[in-house]
Protein backbone atom coordinates (compact mmCIF):
# COMPACT_ATOMS: atom_id res chain seq x y z
CA UNK A 1 0.00 0.00 0.00
CA UNK A 2 1.27 3.49 -0.77
CA UNK A 3 -0.07 6.89 0.28
CA UNK A 4 0.28 8.05 -3.33
CA UNK A 5 -2.06 5.40 -4.69
CA UNK A 6 -4.54 5.74 -1.83
CA UNK A 7 -4.73 9.50 -2.34
CA UNK A 8 -5.01 9.06 -6.11
CA UNK A 9 -7.98 6.73 -5.59
CA UNK A 10 -9.57 9.16 -3.14
CA UNK A 11 -9.08 12.00 -5.63
CA UNK A 12 -10.49 9.95 -8.46
CA UNK A 13 -13.65 9.00 -6.53
CA UNK A 14 -14.19 12.63 -5.49
CA UNK A 15 -13.64 13.77 -9.08
CA UNK A 16 -16.30 11.28 -10.22
CA UNK A 17 -18.65 12.72 -7.61
CA UNK A 18 -17.88 16.24 -8.84
CA UNK A 19 -18.89 15.23 -12.36
CA UNK A 20 -22.24 14.10 -10.92
CA UNK A 21 -23.57 17.24 -9.17
CA UNK A 22 -27.06 15.84 -8.81
CA UNK A 23 -25.85 12.98 -6.62
CA UNK A 24 -23.86 15.43 -4.51
CA UNK A 25 -26.91 17.66 -4.15
CA UNK A 26 -29.07 14.70 -3.12
CA UNK A 27 -26.46 13.54 -0.61
CA UNK A 28 -26.32 16.96 1.03
CA UNK A 29 -29.87 18.23 0.71
CA UNK A 30 -31.95 15.15 1.46
CA UNK A 31 -30.81 14.66 5.09
CA UNK A 32 -31.36 18.38 5.79
CA UNK A 33 -34.81 18.23 4.25
CA UNK A 34 -35.76 15.17 6.28
CA UNK A 35 -34.55 16.74 9.52
CA UNK A 36 -36.59 19.86 8.82
CA UNK A 37 -39.62 17.70 8.09
CA UNK A 38 -39.13 15.78 11.31
CA UNK A 39 -38.82 18.98 13.30
CA UNK A 40 -42.26 20.11 12.13
CA UNK A 41 -43.83 16.68 12.49
CA UNK A 42 -42.94 16.99 16.18
CA UNK A 43 -43.79 20.69 16.32
CA UNK A 44 -45.98 20.26 19.38
CA UNK A 45 -43.58 17.84 21.09
CA UNK A 46 -40.13 19.34 20.85
CA UNK A 47 -38.76 16.99 23.51
CA UNK A 48 -39.45 14.03 21.18
CA UNK A 49 -37.49 15.78 18.44
CA UNK A 50 -34.66 16.39 20.91
CA UNK A 51 -34.63 12.67 21.62
CA UNK A 52 -34.89 11.35 18.05
CA UNK A 53 -32.81 13.92 16.15
CA UNK A 54 -29.37 12.92 17.54
CA UNK A 55 -29.99 9.33 16.47
CA UNK A 56 -30.99 10.42 12.97
CA UNK A 57 -27.97 12.72 12.68
CA UNK A 58 -25.95 9.52 13.06
CA UNK A 59 -28.10 7.29 10.85
CA UNK A 60 -28.45 9.49 7.75
CA UNK A 61 -24.79 9.47 6.79
CA UNK A 62 -24.59 5.74 7.45
CA UNK A 63 -27.49 4.96 5.13
CA UNK A 64 -26.48 7.34 2.35
CA UNK A 65 -22.83 6.27 2.38
CA UNK A 66 -23.82 2.61 2.42
CA UNK A 67 -25.96 2.92 -0.71
CA UNK A 68 -23.62 5.24 -2.61
CA UNK A 69 -20.57 3.12 -1.86
CA UNK A 70 -22.14 -0.20 -2.72
CA UNK A 71 -23.41 1.10 -6.06
CA UNK A 72 -20.08 2.79 -6.85
CA UNK A 73 -18.17 -0.39 -6.07
CA UNK A 74 -20.58 -2.51 -8.05
CA UNK A 75 -20.08 -0.21 -11.03
CA UNK A 76 -16.35 -0.65 -10.60
CA UNK A 77 -16.82 -4.40 -10.80
CA UNK A 78 -19.20 -4.48 -13.74
CA UNK A 79 -17.36 -1.89 -15.85
CA UNK A 80 -14.17 -3.93 -15.77
CA UNK A 81 -12.19 -1.11 -14.15
CA UNK A 82 -11.76 -3.21 -11.01
CA UNK A 83 -10.26 -6.02 -13.07
CA UNK A 84 -7.97 -3.53 -14.77
CA UNK A 85 -6.84 -2.16 -11.41
CA UNK A 86 -6.21 -5.65 -10.08
CA UNK A 87 -3.87 -6.36 -13.01
CA UNK A 88 -1.73 -3.35 -11.96
CA UNK A 89 0.83 -3.46 -9.12
CA UNK A 90 -1.53 -1.62 -6.74
CA UNK A 91 -2.48 -3.14 -3.38
CA UNK A 92 -6.12 -3.88 -2.59
CA UNK A 93 -5.79 -1.63 0.44
CA UNK A 94 -5.02 1.32 -1.86
CA UNK A 95 -8.42 0.97 -3.45
CA UNK A 96 -10.39 0.32 -0.25
CA UNK A 97 -8.67 3.03 1.76
CA UNK A 98 -9.08 5.46 -1.14
CA UNK A 99 -12.80 4.81 -1.24
CA UNK A 100 -13.13 5.10 2.54
CA UNK A 101 -11.21 8.37 2.53
CA UNK A 102 -13.24 9.88 -0.32
CA UNK A 103 -16.61 8.99 1.13
CA UNK A 104 -15.67 10.03 4.64
CA UNK A 105 -14.78 13.43 3.19
CA UNK A 106 -18.25 13.54 1.66
CA UNK A 107 -19.73 12.33 4.95
CA UNK A 108 -17.87 15.01 6.88
CA UNK A 109 -19.52 17.71 4.78
CA UNK A 110 -22.90 16.03 5.07
CA UNK A 111 -22.68 15.58 8.85
CA UNK A 112 -21.43 19.15 9.25
CA UNK A 113 -24.35 20.58 7.29
CA UNK A 114 -26.96 18.54 9.17
CA UNK A 115 -25.47 19.47 12.55
CA UNK A 116 -25.39 23.18 11.74
CA UNK A 117 -29.00 23.03 10.59
CA UNK A 118 -30.26 20.99 13.52
CA UNK A 119 -28.51 22.98 16.22
CA UNK A 120 -29.10 26.33 14.53
CA UNK A 121 -32.43 26.97 12.80
CA UNK A 122 -34.13 23.81 14.07
CA UNK A 123 -33.15 24.55 17.66
CA UNK A 124 -32.11 21.09 18.86
CA UNK A 125 -31.24 21.09 22.54
CA UNK A 126 -29.00 18.34 23.79
CA UNK A 127 -27.44 17.86 27.18
CA UNK A 128 -24.28 16.34 25.82
CA UNK A 129 -21.40 17.25 23.58
CA UNK A 130 -21.91 18.17 19.94
CA UNK A 131 -18.38 17.20 19.03
CA UNK A 132 -18.83 13.68 20.41
CA UNK A 133 -22.09 13.38 18.49
CA UNK A 134 -20.25 14.55 15.36
CA UNK A 135 -17.53 11.99 15.97
CA UNK A 136 -20.10 9.20 16.29
CA UNK A 137 -21.81 10.38 13.09
CA UNK A 138 -18.52 10.38 11.20
CA UNK A 139 -17.56 6.92 12.45
CA UNK A 140 -20.98 5.71 11.42
CA UNK A 141 -20.60 7.17 7.93
CA UNK A 142 -17.26 5.37 7.64
CA UNK A 143 -18.91 2.16 8.80
CA UNK A 144 -21.58 2.61 6.12
CA UNK A 145 -18.83 3.03 3.51
CA UNK A 146 -16.92 -0.03 4.73
CA UNK A 147 -20.02 -2.22 4.85
CA UNK A 148 -21.08 -0.98 1.41
CA UNK A 149 -17.68 -1.94 -0.01
CA UNK A 150 -17.96 -5.39 1.50
CA UNK A 151 -21.59 -6.16 0.69
CA UNK A 152 -21.38 -4.91 -2.89
CA UNK A 153 -19.48 -8.14 -3.62
CA UNK A 154 -22.72 -10.04 -3.11
CA UNK A 155 -24.78 -8.01 -5.57
CA UNK A 156 -24.69 -8.84 -9.25
CA UNK A 157 -26.83 -5.92 -10.41
CA UNK A 158 -27.50 -2.38 -9.23
CA UNK A 159 -31.08 -3.43 -8.43
CA UNK A 160 -29.74 -5.99 -5.98
CA UNK A 161 -27.30 -3.51 -4.47
CA UNK A 162 -30.10 -1.02 -3.78
CA UNK A 163 -32.20 -3.81 -2.23
CA UNK A 164 -29.48 -4.33 0.36
CA UNK A 165 -30.75 -1.18 2.02
CA UNK A 166 -34.10 -2.69 3.08
CA UNK A 167 -32.54 -6.13 3.47
CA UNK A 168 -29.55 -5.16 5.54
CA UNK A 169 -29.98 -1.68 6.97
CA UNK A 170 -33.70 -1.58 7.85
CA UNK A 171 -33.59 -4.61 10.19
CA UNK A 172 -30.76 -2.87 12.05
CA UNK A 173 -32.87 0.27 12.30
CA UNK A 174 -35.90 -1.66 13.55
CA UNK A 175 -33.89 -3.53 16.17
CA UNK A 176 -31.43 -0.73 16.89
CA UNK A 177 -33.46 0.91 19.63
CA UNK A 178 -34.90 3.79 17.65
CA UNK A 179 -38.48 2.49 17.77
CA UNK A 180 -38.43 0.55 21.01
CA UNK A 181 -35.78 0.36 23.73
CA UNK A 182 -33.57 -2.67 23.12
CA UNK A 183 -33.84 -3.78 26.75
CA UNK A 184 -37.61 -4.19 26.39
CA UNK A 185 -37.40 -6.46 23.35
CA UNK A 186 -37.89 -10.23 23.32
CA UNK A 187 -34.64 -11.85 24.51
CA UNK A 188 -33.89 -13.30 21.08
CA UNK A 189 -34.38 -9.90 19.40
CA UNK A 190 -32.32 -8.21 22.05
CA UNK A 191 -29.59 -10.76 21.43
CA UNK A 192 -29.80 -10.19 17.68
CA UNK A 193 -29.57 -6.44 18.16
CA UNK A 194 -26.39 -7.00 20.17
CA UNK A 195 -24.82 -8.46 17.04
CA UNK A 196 -25.70 -5.47 14.87
CA UNK A 197 -23.22 -2.62 14.64
CA UNK A 198 -25.94 0.00 14.20
CA UNK A 199 -27.31 -0.76 17.67
CA UNK A 200 -24.05 0.52 19.14
CA UNK A 201 -24.18 3.59 16.92
CA UNK A 202 -27.71 4.40 18.11
CA UNK A 203 -26.71 3.86 21.75
CA UNK A 204 -23.62 6.01 21.31
CA UNK A 205 -25.63 8.82 19.72
CA UNK A 206 -28.23 8.72 22.50
CA UNK A 207 -25.58 8.73 25.23
CA UNK A 208 -23.48 11.41 23.57
CA UNK A 209 -26.56 13.61 23.28
CA UNK A 210 -27.66 12.97 26.87
CA UNK A 211 -24.56 13.88 28.81
CA UNK A 212 -21.13 15.47 28.64
CA UNK A 213 -19.59 12.63 30.62
CA UNK A 214 -17.53 10.05 28.74
CA UNK A 215 -18.95 7.00 30.49
CA UNK A 216 -17.39 3.61 29.93
CA UNK A 217 -20.56 2.44 28.15
CA UNK A 218 -20.29 5.34 25.70
CA UNK A 219 -16.63 4.54 25.16
CA UNK A 220 -17.48 0.87 24.54
CA UNK A 221 -20.20 1.80 22.04
CA UNK A 222 -17.86 4.11 20.14
CA UNK A 223 -15.10 1.49 20.18
CA UNK A 224 -17.41 -1.22 18.83
CA UNK A 225 -18.51 1.03 15.94
CA UNK A 226 -14.89 2.01 15.27
CA UNK A 227 -13.70 -1.60 15.36
CA UNK A 228 -16.33 -2.67 12.86
CA UNK A 229 -14.78 -0.33 10.26
CA UNK A 230 -11.43 -2.12 9.77
CA UNK A 231 -13.26 -5.42 10.15
CA UNK A 232 -15.60 -4.65 7.23
CA UNK A 233 -12.74 -3.21 5.17
CA UNK A 234 -10.79 -6.42 5.80
CA UNK A 235 -13.77 -8.52 4.72
CA UNK A 236 -14.10 -6.25 1.69
CA UNK A 237 -10.45 -6.88 0.80
CA UNK A 238 -11.16 -10.62 0.87
CA UNK A 239 -13.85 -10.15 -1.77
CA UNK A 240 -11.41 -8.41 -4.14
CA UNK A 241 -9.80 -11.35 -5.85
CA UNK A 242 -7.23 -11.00 -8.59
CA UNK A 243 -8.41 -14.30 -10.07
CA UNK A 244 -12.10 -14.95 -10.57
CA UNK A 245 -13.91 -18.12 -11.69
CA UNK B 1 13.26 -17.24 -30.50
CA UNK B 2 11.83 -17.20 -27.01
CA UNK B 3 8.10 -17.60 -26.67
CA UNK B 4 6.12 -14.75 -25.17
CA UNK B 5 3.37 -17.13 -24.09
CA UNK B 6 3.49 -20.88 -23.47
CA UNK B 7 0.30 -22.69 -22.55
CA UNK B 8 0.36 -26.40 -21.84
CA UNK B 9 -2.54 -28.66 -20.95
CA UNK B 10 -4.69 -25.81 -19.74
CA UNK B 11 -8.02 -26.75 -18.26
CA UNK B 12 -10.60 -24.15 -17.25
CA UNK B 13 -14.03 -24.82 -15.79
CA UNK B 14 -16.54 -21.99 -15.46
CA UNK B 15 -19.59 -22.90 -13.43
CA UNK B 16 -20.26 -26.46 -14.50
CA UNK B 17 -19.02 -25.99 -18.02
CA UNK B 18 -15.60 -27.16 -19.13
CA UNK B 19 -14.62 -24.19 -21.31
CA UNK B 20 -11.09 -25.32 -22.08
CA UNK B 21 -10.50 -29.06 -21.71
CA UNK B 22 -6.83 -29.54 -22.51
CA UNK B 23 -5.40 -26.65 -24.47
CA UNK B 24 -1.79 -26.13 -25.45
CA UNK B 25 -0.35 -23.37 -27.62
CA UNK B 26 2.52 -20.91 -27.90
CA UNK B 27 2.88 -17.31 -29.01
CA UNK B 28 6.31 -16.31 -30.29
CA UNK B 29 7.96 -13.10 -29.09
CA UNK B 30 7.82 -10.10 -31.35
CA UNK B 31 4.88 -11.33 -33.41
CA UNK B 32 1.33 -10.15 -33.92
CA UNK B 33 -0.63 -13.33 -33.28
CA UNK B 34 -4.33 -13.50 -34.00
CA UNK B 35 -6.61 -15.64 -31.87
CA UNK B 36 -9.55 -16.35 -34.10
CA UNK B 37 -12.71 -18.28 -33.64
CA UNK B 38 -16.46 -17.92 -33.37
CA UNK B 39 -17.89 -16.30 -30.25
CA UNK B 40 -18.26 -18.86 -27.50
CA UNK B 41 -15.16 -20.77 -28.57
CA UNK B 42 -13.27 -19.87 -25.40
CA UNK B 43 -11.09 -17.01 -26.67
CA UNK B 44 -11.84 -14.67 -23.80
CA UNK B 45 -11.33 -17.45 -21.22
CA UNK B 46 -7.92 -18.29 -22.71
CA UNK B 47 -6.98 -14.61 -22.72
CA UNK B 48 -8.11 -14.16 -19.12
CA UNK B 49 -6.02 -17.18 -18.11
CA UNK B 50 -2.98 -15.72 -19.88
CA UNK B 51 -3.25 -12.37 -18.11
CA UNK B 52 -3.80 -14.17 -14.80
CA UNK B 53 -7.33 -13.10 -13.88
CA UNK B 54 -8.98 -16.46 -14.60
CA UNK B 55 -9.07 -19.30 -12.08
CA UNK B 56 -7.46 -22.30 -13.70
CA UNK B 57 -8.26 -25.95 -12.91
CA UNK B 58 -5.06 -27.46 -14.32
CA UNK B 59 -2.19 -26.80 -16.68
CA UNK B 60 0.79 -24.51 -16.96
CA UNK B 61 0.92 -20.97 -18.30
CA UNK B 62 4.20 -19.19 -18.77
CA UNK B 63 4.16 -15.56 -19.84
CA UNK B 64 7.47 -13.79 -20.61
CA UNK B 65 9.24 -16.55 -18.71
CA UNK B 66 7.13 -16.16 -15.53
CA UNK B 67 4.06 -18.06 -14.34
CA UNK B 68 0.93 -16.24 -15.56
CA UNK B 69 -0.45 -13.78 -13.02
CA UNK B 70 2.81 -13.31 -11.11
CA UNK B 71 3.27 -9.85 -9.63
CA UNK B 72 6.37 -9.19 -11.78
CA UNK B 73 4.18 -9.44 -14.88
CA UNK B 74 1.81 -6.66 -13.82
CA UNK B 75 4.13 -4.03 -15.32
CA UNK B 76 5.01 -6.07 -18.41
CA UNK B 77 1.67 -7.28 -19.71
CA UNK B 78 -1.04 -4.96 -20.97
CA UNK B 79 -4.58 -6.28 -21.11
CA UNK B 80 -7.50 -4.68 -22.92
CA UNK B 81 -10.91 -6.18 -22.22
CA UNK B 82 -13.68 -6.54 -24.78
CA UNK B 83 -15.73 -3.70 -23.34
CA UNK B 84 -13.69 -0.58 -22.61
CA UNK B 85 -12.79 -0.63 -18.92
CA UNK B 86 -12.44 3.06 -18.14
CA UNK B 87 -14.48 5.49 -16.04
CA UNK B 88 -17.23 7.04 -18.16
CA UNK B 89 -17.65 9.96 -15.73
CA UNK B 90 -14.02 11.10 -15.94
CA UNK B 91 -12.18 12.81 -18.78
CA UNK B 92 -9.66 10.96 -20.94
CA UNK B 93 -6.81 12.65 -19.12
CA UNK B 94 -8.23 12.03 -15.63
CA UNK B 95 -8.70 8.34 -16.44
CA UNK B 96 -5.17 7.88 -17.71
CA UNK B 97 -3.56 9.96 -14.95
CA UNK B 98 -5.29 7.75 -12.38
CA UNK B 99 -4.31 4.48 -14.05
CA UNK B 100 -0.74 5.78 -14.42
CA UNK B 101 -0.48 6.32 -10.67
CA UNK B 102 -1.99 2.93 -9.90
CA UNK B 103 0.36 1.26 -12.38
CA UNK B 104 3.33 3.04 -10.82
CA UNK B 105 4.18 4.92 -14.01
CA UNK B 106 5.38 8.54 -14.26
CA UNK B 107 2.56 10.92 -15.21
CA UNK B 108 4.60 12.00 -18.25
CA UNK B 109 3.47 8.70 -19.80
CA UNK B 110 -0.09 10.05 -19.99
CA UNK B 111 0.60 12.56 -22.77
CA UNK B 112 2.59 9.93 -24.66
CA UNK B 113 -0.19 7.31 -24.73
CA UNK B 114 -2.86 9.92 -25.55
CA UNK B 115 -0.79 10.84 -28.56
CA UNK B 116 -0.20 7.20 -29.51
CA UNK B 117 -3.94 6.56 -29.78
CA UNK B 118 -4.54 10.00 -31.42
CA UNK B 119 -6.84 11.41 -28.76
CA UNK B 120 -4.93 14.60 -27.94
CA UNK B 121 -7.77 16.82 -29.16
CA UNK B 122 -10.24 14.98 -26.92
CA UNK B 123 -8.11 14.66 -23.79
CA UNK B 124 -10.37 16.98 -21.77
CA UNK B 125 -13.60 15.31 -22.85
CA UNK B 126 -15.51 13.01 -20.53
CA UNK B 127 -15.21 9.41 -21.70
CA UNK B 128 -18.98 8.97 -21.52
CA UNK B 129 -19.36 11.54 -24.29
CA UNK B 130 -16.98 9.74 -26.66
CA UNK B 131 -17.93 7.35 -29.44
CA UNK B 132 -17.46 3.61 -29.00
CA UNK B 133 -14.27 3.64 -31.02
CA UNK B 134 -12.80 6.54 -29.08
CA UNK B 135 -13.66 4.84 -25.81
CA UNK B 136 -11.92 1.67 -27.00
CA UNK B 137 -8.82 3.73 -27.70
CA UNK B 138 -8.85 5.23 -24.19
CA UNK B 139 -8.96 1.68 -22.83
CA UNK B 140 -6.05 0.74 -25.09
CA UNK B 141 -4.11 3.83 -24.01
CA UNK B 142 -4.48 2.77 -20.37
CA UNK B 143 -2.94 -0.62 -21.23
CA UNK B 144 -0.04 1.12 -23.00
CA UNK B 145 0.89 3.23 -19.94
CA UNK B 146 3.55 0.92 -18.47
CA UNK B 147 5.10 0.33 -21.94
CA UNK B 148 4.31 -3.39 -21.77
CA UNK B 149 6.34 -6.02 -23.61
CA UNK B 150 3.22 -8.04 -24.31
CA UNK B 151 -0.22 -6.69 -25.17
CA UNK B 152 -3.21 -8.98 -24.94
CA UNK B 153 -6.26 -7.49 -26.64
CA UNK B 154 -9.72 -9.03 -26.56
CA UNK B 155 -11.67 -8.08 -29.68
CA UNK B 156 -10.19 -4.56 -29.84
CA UNK B 157 -11.73 -3.68 -33.20
CA UNK B 158 -15.27 -4.97 -32.72
CA UNK B 159 -17.87 -2.41 -33.78
CA UNK B 160 -15.34 0.00 -35.25
CA UNK B 161 -15.61 1.55 -38.69
CA UNK B 162 -13.19 0.22 -41.35
CA UNK B 163 -11.00 3.32 -41.36
CA UNK B 164 -10.53 3.25 -37.59
CA UNK B 165 -9.85 -0.47 -37.72
CA UNK B 166 -7.14 0.12 -40.26
CA UNK B 167 -5.63 2.84 -38.07
CA UNK B 168 -5.60 0.59 -35.04
CA UNK B 169 -3.95 -2.26 -36.91
CA UNK B 170 -1.34 0.18 -38.21
CA UNK B 171 -0.71 1.18 -34.60
CA UNK B 172 -0.35 -2.47 -33.52
CA UNK B 173 2.20 -3.09 -36.27
CA UNK B 174 4.07 0.09 -35.40
CA UNK B 175 4.34 -1.06 -31.76
CA UNK B 176 5.25 -4.59 -32.85
CA UNK B 177 8.13 -3.12 -34.87
CA UNK B 178 9.38 -1.65 -31.58
CA UNK B 179 9.46 -5.18 -30.13
CA UNK B 180 6.05 -5.48 -28.45
CA UNK B 181 4.41 -8.91 -28.79
CA UNK B 182 0.68 -9.03 -29.48
CA UNK B 183 -2.06 -11.53 -28.92
CA UNK B 184 -5.26 -10.19 -30.46
CA UNK B 185 -8.55 -12.01 -30.48
CA UNK B 186 -11.21 -11.51 -33.11
CA UNK B 187 -14.21 -13.30 -34.49
CA UNK B 188 -13.88 -11.47 -37.80
CA UNK B 189 -11.96 -13.69 -40.17
CA UNK B 190 -10.91 -10.89 -42.52
CA UNK B 191 -8.76 -9.46 -39.74
CA UNK B 192 -6.65 -12.62 -39.78
CA UNK B 193 -4.66 -11.43 -42.77
CA UNK B 194 -3.29 -8.60 -40.69
CA UNK B 195 -1.65 -11.05 -38.28
CA UNK B 196 1.75 -12.64 -38.68
CA UNK B 197 0.53 -15.83 -37.11
CA UNK B 198 -2.86 -17.34 -36.37
CA UNK B 199 -4.33 -19.54 -33.70
CA UNK B 200 -7.69 -20.84 -34.84
CA UNK B 201 -9.94 -21.83 -32.02
CA UNK B 202 -13.20 -23.74 -31.88
CA UNK B 203 -15.11 -25.27 -28.97
CA UNK B 204 -12.29 -24.75 -26.50
CA UNK B 205 -9.54 -26.30 -28.61
CA UNK B 206 -6.88 -24.99 -30.99
CA UNK B 207 -7.76 -26.09 -34.54
CA UNK B 208 -4.65 -24.73 -36.20
CA UNK B 209 -1.50 -22.75 -35.46
CA UNK B 210 -0.07 -21.40 -38.70
CA UNK B 211 0.67 -18.30 -40.77
CA UNK B 212 -2.24 -17.05 -42.90
CA UNK B 213 -0.31 -18.11 -45.99
CA UNK B 214 0.24 -21.69 -44.73
CA UNK B 215 -3.37 -21.98 -43.84
CA UNK B 216 -4.57 -21.03 -47.28
CA UNK B 217 -2.18 -23.47 -48.90
CA UNK B 218 -3.02 -26.30 -46.58
CA UNK B 219 -6.76 -25.95 -47.10
CA UNK B 220 -6.69 -24.73 -50.71
CA UNK B 221 -9.17 -22.06 -49.71
CA UNK B 222 -9.21 -18.56 -51.20
CA UNK B 223 -9.99 -16.76 -48.00
CA UNK B 224 -9.53 -17.52 -44.35
CA UNK B 225 -13.22 -17.92 -43.73
CA UNK B 226 -13.19 -20.78 -46.22
CA UNK B 227 -10.00 -22.15 -44.70
CA UNK B 228 -11.61 -22.20 -41.30
CA UNK B 229 -14.67 -24.08 -42.58
CA UNK B 230 -12.51 -26.58 -44.43
CA UNK B 231 -10.41 -27.22 -41.34
CA UNK B 232 -13.53 -28.01 -39.36
CA UNK B 233 -14.69 -30.38 -42.10
CA UNK B 234 -11.27 -32.04 -42.24
CA UNK B 235 -11.27 -32.49 -38.50
CA UNK B 236 -14.76 -33.97 -38.53
CA UNK B 237 -13.84 -36.51 -41.23
CA UNK B 238 -10.57 -37.49 -39.56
Amino acid sequence: MTARRTLATCGRVLRQLRHDPRTVALMLVVPCLLMTLLRYVYDGKVQVFDHVAPVLVVLFPFTVMFVVTSVAMLRERSSGTLERLLTTPMAKGDLLAGYALAFSTAALIQVGLVMVLVVGPLGLKIGGSLSVLGLVALLDALLGTALGLFLSAFAKTEFQAVQFLPAFVLPQLVLGGLFAPRSEMLPVLNWLSDLMPLSYAVDAATRAAASHVWTSTLATDVLVVAACIPLSLGLGALTLRRRTP
Amino acid sequence: MMNAIEVSHLRVIRGRRVVLADLSCTVASGTVTGLLGPSGSGKTTLIRAIVGVQEVAAGQLTVLGQPAGSPELRRQVGYVTQTPSVYADLTVRENLAYFATMAGVATSAVARVIETVSLTALSRTQVGQLSGGERARVSLAAALLPSPQLLVLDEPTVGLDPLLRQELWALFHQLAAQGVSFLISSHVMDEADRCGRLLLMREGAILADATPEDLRQRTQADDLEGAFLRLIALQASA
